[in-house]
């Protein structure tokens, strides 16, 4: 039990998944890669298939549009996996909330899907990379307890 | 007893390569971090990526034929193991080798590509099989001028096919690298090594950022898992294959060991550092550079050798 939860901690795949985002979240998302943050050091990379990750990164309000298509990657991801919901928008639709295309907020549309979702909350538009690393680390935590 | 010792050879060559594996995976991904003034990834990283996804979910796309998507990778790892224990045996006991091997090495190492498509096509993924197609043709273009640069190895260890009979015989006479027609055939070998362990200016196939992964895009936990394992066994067993042929194998001494080493390691250096300073071709430009620009750098290689130089 300790070997799989220490291995998934070392080893957390990323994949990428924009629902409506102004692509501010999805800069800050990219300059985890970079030499300043590498968050290569925790083995974590960008990955270009929902089958391969662990981490489902979502940023943006989920339009409508992007609702049902968010579920499906949702459901094309190898379990046990974790959702970090990256920004205002992810987190509960931002300013944007009463707007005539927004589907259900992001933790809404995967609780849909699988209710026992792990979804990771990061606030701020956009927010930090070292928030997103902070988010990551409480991550590690919780996968301690699965 | 002497099928004993023959699975014994098998399994100590899949768990030795597969050590010698991760490790120049790790070290690829290490010099990778340092070229781009990046810390990169703890040592043991490529172990945890694996062990990870064996205890994750396999997922079955509803549109794959199970049998095919799921024993490629399986025989994928299990002909690679195969080629490095024949490999290994050759390099630590040159007497073991029989005629032709050279020849089946070579069959053998063209099956992990083989299974890549073969699994690839059984997914049923669009983007799937865009990558399958274009490993065909990767294939179609790399064999060629492979076999022209192992055949450079074979002339100069005096015409023989046996990768035990090359080695002594070109450590007695002179290794094939340190000639006009080595050196030629060392750079035919190493871009088709690339090709073949699906680095950067030719991992079409794969195209992360194009296709999704390409052949890989279905696959998830313990297959994937499977997958990482063939080619880090590749990658510990390209060099072997170019070492063996070109480069005067293992001479079993301090130094010899050493010097081995040292060889190893220079190849995967190159083949990193090839990867980090190229952008990824089209298929058609690879099949162009390997057809119209290696392919004949590797005849006038056999030409130079057979004439002596």
């Amino acid at each position: 039990m300790g070997l799989k939860n220490w291995a998934l901690r070392k080893s957390l795949w990323v994949y990428h998944a924009n629902t409506g985002a102004c692509n501010n979240c999805d800069i800050e998302v990219l300059d985890l890669l970079t030499p300043r943050f590498d968050v290569e050091r925790f083995g974590m990379l960008l990955v270009g298939s929902p089958r391969h990750a662990d981490v489902l990164a979502v940023t943006g309000v989920c339009t409508r549009q992007a609702q049902p298509r968010l579920q499906e990657c949702y459901r094309q991801m190898a379990k046990p996996c974790i959702v970090l919901a990256i920004g205002s928008c992810a987190n509960g639709q931002g300013i944007f909330a009463p707007a005539y295309h927004m589907g259900t907020p992001v933790d809404e549309t995967i609780r849909a899907v699988d209710p026992n979702a792990i979804i990771m909350y990061v606030p701020g538009c956009p927010p930090k990379p070292e928030a997103m690393i902070a988010a990551v680390a409480k991550a590690w935590e919780l996968i301690k307890t699965l | 007893m002497k099928f004993l010792a023959i699975i014994g050879t098998y399994v100590a060559a899949g768990v030795g390569s597969l050590a010698i594996g991760m490790a120049a995976k790790w070290y690829d991904r290490k010099v990778t971090a340092m070229v781009q003034y990046r810390k990169g990834p703890p040592w043991y990283q490529p172990v945890a990526d694996v062990l990870k996804l064996f205890y994750k979910e396999t997922l079955m796309p509803s549109t794959a034929r199970g049998t095919g998507f799921l024993i490629a990778p399986a025989v994928g790892l299990a002909a690679a193991v195969l080629a490095a224990a024949m490999l290994w045996a050759a390099l630590l006991n040159p007497g073991v080798s029989f005629v032709g091997d050279l020849i089946v090495v070579v069959y053998l190492l063209v099956i992990p590509p083989l299974m890549t498509i073969l699994g690839a096509s059984a997914s049923g993924n669009p983007h799937a099989s865009l990558g399958a197609s274009r490993e065909m043709k990767l294939i179609l273009s790399y064999e060629l001028p492979l076999f022209l640069a192992l055949l450079v190895g074979v002339i100069h260890g005096g015409w023989k096919l046996g990768l035990g009979d090359m080695a002594t015989a070109q450590q007695a006479a002179g290794t094939a690298l340190y000639s006009l027609s080595g050196i030629l055939a060392m750079i035919v070998a190493i871009l088709a090594m690339q090709a073949k362990l699906g680095q950067v200016p030719f991992d079409q196939a794969e195209a992360e950022c194009e296709i999704m992964s390409g052949v890989y895009v279905e696959y998830s936990g313990p297959p994937l898992a499977l997958i990482l394992m063939g080619r880090a066994v590749l990658m510990a067993t390209l060099p072997l294959l170019l070492i063996v042929t070109l480069w005067g194998g293992l001479e079993p001494t301090g130094l010899g060991w050493l010097a081995f080493v040292g060889k190893f390691v220079l190849l995967l250096t190159l083949v990193t550092l090839i990867r980090n300073t190229n952008p990824r071709l089209r298929i058609d430009q690879t099949v162009k550079f390997f057809w119209w620009g290696l392919a004949p750098l590797g005849v006038l290689a056999v030409v130079l050798a057979a004439a002596g130089w």
